[in-house]
């Protein structure tokens, strides 16, 4: 039976890498990240879980071994964190294009410099075009369900995909809360055991990371990208099936109080919640305002998203992460893009802020909406402006 | 392989592009990467296969009369060869030179 327990959502993590009977974990420290790894130490040294955890030297090796270990046909987890993913960055595309199911959990932190361990999405958003699968999760809950999804959505044979579960760096990675653990049976009903359609094996040898030359690279870019746009509906289903049997339902994009807004702020991962303050006081003030919370970031849930926000008047997309010299905001970028060829459509006024650990107060996501609001009136919606930055 | 490699659409292609059949990297002509070719005076040749041994492809083996010959498909023209060979058999001459 699912039992209710307070715990802290790096601790939730690790017991979902658990429950999923992961084969091998191959892990580095690094801050706000480490109690997910240390805690899955602890749990495979006490033998909790029949798994190699292996101790490598860096985040490029771990992920290094987790290419080795997906190709051998184990389960796969690991988990990190800002100048760890970056490390780890020229393997993420080896693991994509390669096909291998792996899943990262990753506790969202700013870039250095200054240097900085707390948390937003600079990390994230380094990976953006990487080819993983990507969702982000709101609390600790979600950090739970949508890693034990994970392994299902990335290991089945239409996806095979390797995934990264986001969980916001200190608000949501050390956050004590209740969090509902599925047990041991439930989870087994719900994943079955993995198998590799090519493991590693001597008896039937493979090339796996061969040579790709120009006659072939376009084509085989054009087979991965059909291939993750082909995972949403294996995404949608799992979702939905856990759902069915667990209650907790997820989908690309959820809202809230969104029906018949004219206004709505669109953000992704723990800020959510905070803005759903916000939303519900500006309510109580008769204010047309919803939200709109992205969850699957890649692939990108376009025509959910055309569908939410073709009504509203103007959409305000909050990012915690800033393209340098660019266009503001990367989840803004990809939003504008997505809406531009629409003949219908809001205009779009965004806004960086919570960057390396800063915290934004319901408040502040008031301030959004009205000054929003004015850049829409004004025209001025095509820039961004930071906010609770000290002019 | 029953394509050629410039025949194979983007739907043709194993998952992740894993190679399914061993050894086909022989079917993979590194020949077209060569500048320079290897020409051969036999009468000097004492078939001592030095430039067997020292041939980084290694696509040098004996023909039938026992001479050691670079397998054009393979030899990227580099010279090594050449360059060991003792008696002076090898002269590496441009590709476009008949």
């Amino acid at each position: 039976m699912s039992k209710r327990v307070g715990m802290e959502a790096s601790f939730a993590v690790a017991e979902a890498a658990k429950l999923a009977r992961i084969e091998v974990a191959a892990a580095y420290p690094i801050t706000p990240q480490t109690h997910i790894v240390e805690r899955l130490s602890e749990i495979v040294a006490d033998g909790e879980v029949d798994a190699e955890f292996i101790c490598v030297e860096s985040e490029h090796s771990a992920m290094s071994a987790c290419l080795g270990s997906a190709a051998a046909g184990a389960r796969t987890f690991t988990a990190t964190a800002g100048q760890g993913l970056e490390l780890m960055h020229e393997v993420l595309y080896v693991a994509s294009s390669s096909r291998l199911p792996i899943v990262l959990a990753v506790a969202d932190r700013a870039i250095s410099g200054p240097l900085s361990v707390w948390g937003d999405h600079s990390d994230a958003m380094a990976t953006r075009d990487c080819g993983w699968i990507q969702v982000f999760s709101i609390n600790g809950q979600e950090a739970f369900d949508l890693t034990i999804c994970a392994f299902k959505i990335s290991e089945d044979p239409k996806v095979l995909f390797p995934m990264m579960v986001h969980l916001d760096g200190f608000h949501v990675s050390h956050v004590v809360e209740p969090i509902i653990l599925l047990d041991q049976e439930e989870v087994d009903s719900f994943l079955p055991p993995f198998t590799y359609p090519f493991p590693l094996n001597p008896d039937t040898p493979v090339t796996m990371g061969a040579f790709g030359p120009p006659v072939i690279y376009t084509e085989a870019k054009k087979a991965q990208e059909e291939a993750l746009i082909a995972t949403k509906d294996t995404i949608l289903e799992v979702w939905n099936e856990f759902g069915k049997r667990f209650g907790r339902y997820y989908a690309p994009i959820d809202t809230y109080r969104a029906e018949d807004a004219e206004i709505l702020l669109l953000t992704m991962g723990s800020f959510s919640q905070t803005a759903e303050i916000a939303i519900d006081k500006m309510r109580e003030e008769g204010k047309r305002v919803g939200l709109v919370k992205l969850r699957l970031w890649r692939p990108f849930p376009f025509e959910e998203l055309r569908k939410v926000v073709r009504d509203a008047k103007v959409l305000i997309v909050f990012d915690r992460c800033l393209s340098f010299g660019g266009t503001g905001g990367p989840v803004c970028g990809e939003v504008k893009a997505a809406l531009y060829a629409e003949e219908k459509r809001p205009k779009i006024a965004n806004f960086v802020g919570g960057l390396g650990g800063r915290d934004v107060l319901p408040e502040e996501f008031e301030q959004m909406v009205k000054r929003g609001l004015e850049m829409a009136e004004k025209g001025q919606e095509r820039t961004y402006e930071m906010i609770g930055v000290r002019e | 392989m029953a394509k050629q490699d410039y025949e194979l659409s983007w739907r043709d292609l194993e998952i992740g592009c894993i190679v399914t059949e061993p050894g086909s990297a022989s079917n993979y002509k590194t020949g077209d990467w060569r500048s320079q070719r290897p020409t051969y005076d036999f009468t000097k040749c004492i078939k001592c296969g030095v430039c067997s041994i020292y041939c980084p492809e290694p696509c040098i083996y004996p023909n039938e009369e026992g001479y050691f010959e670079a397998d054009l498909f393979y030899c990227k023209g580099c010279g090594i060869c050449a360059r060991e060979c003792p008696t002076g058999v090898i002269t590496m001459v441009a590709e476009e030179e008949q």
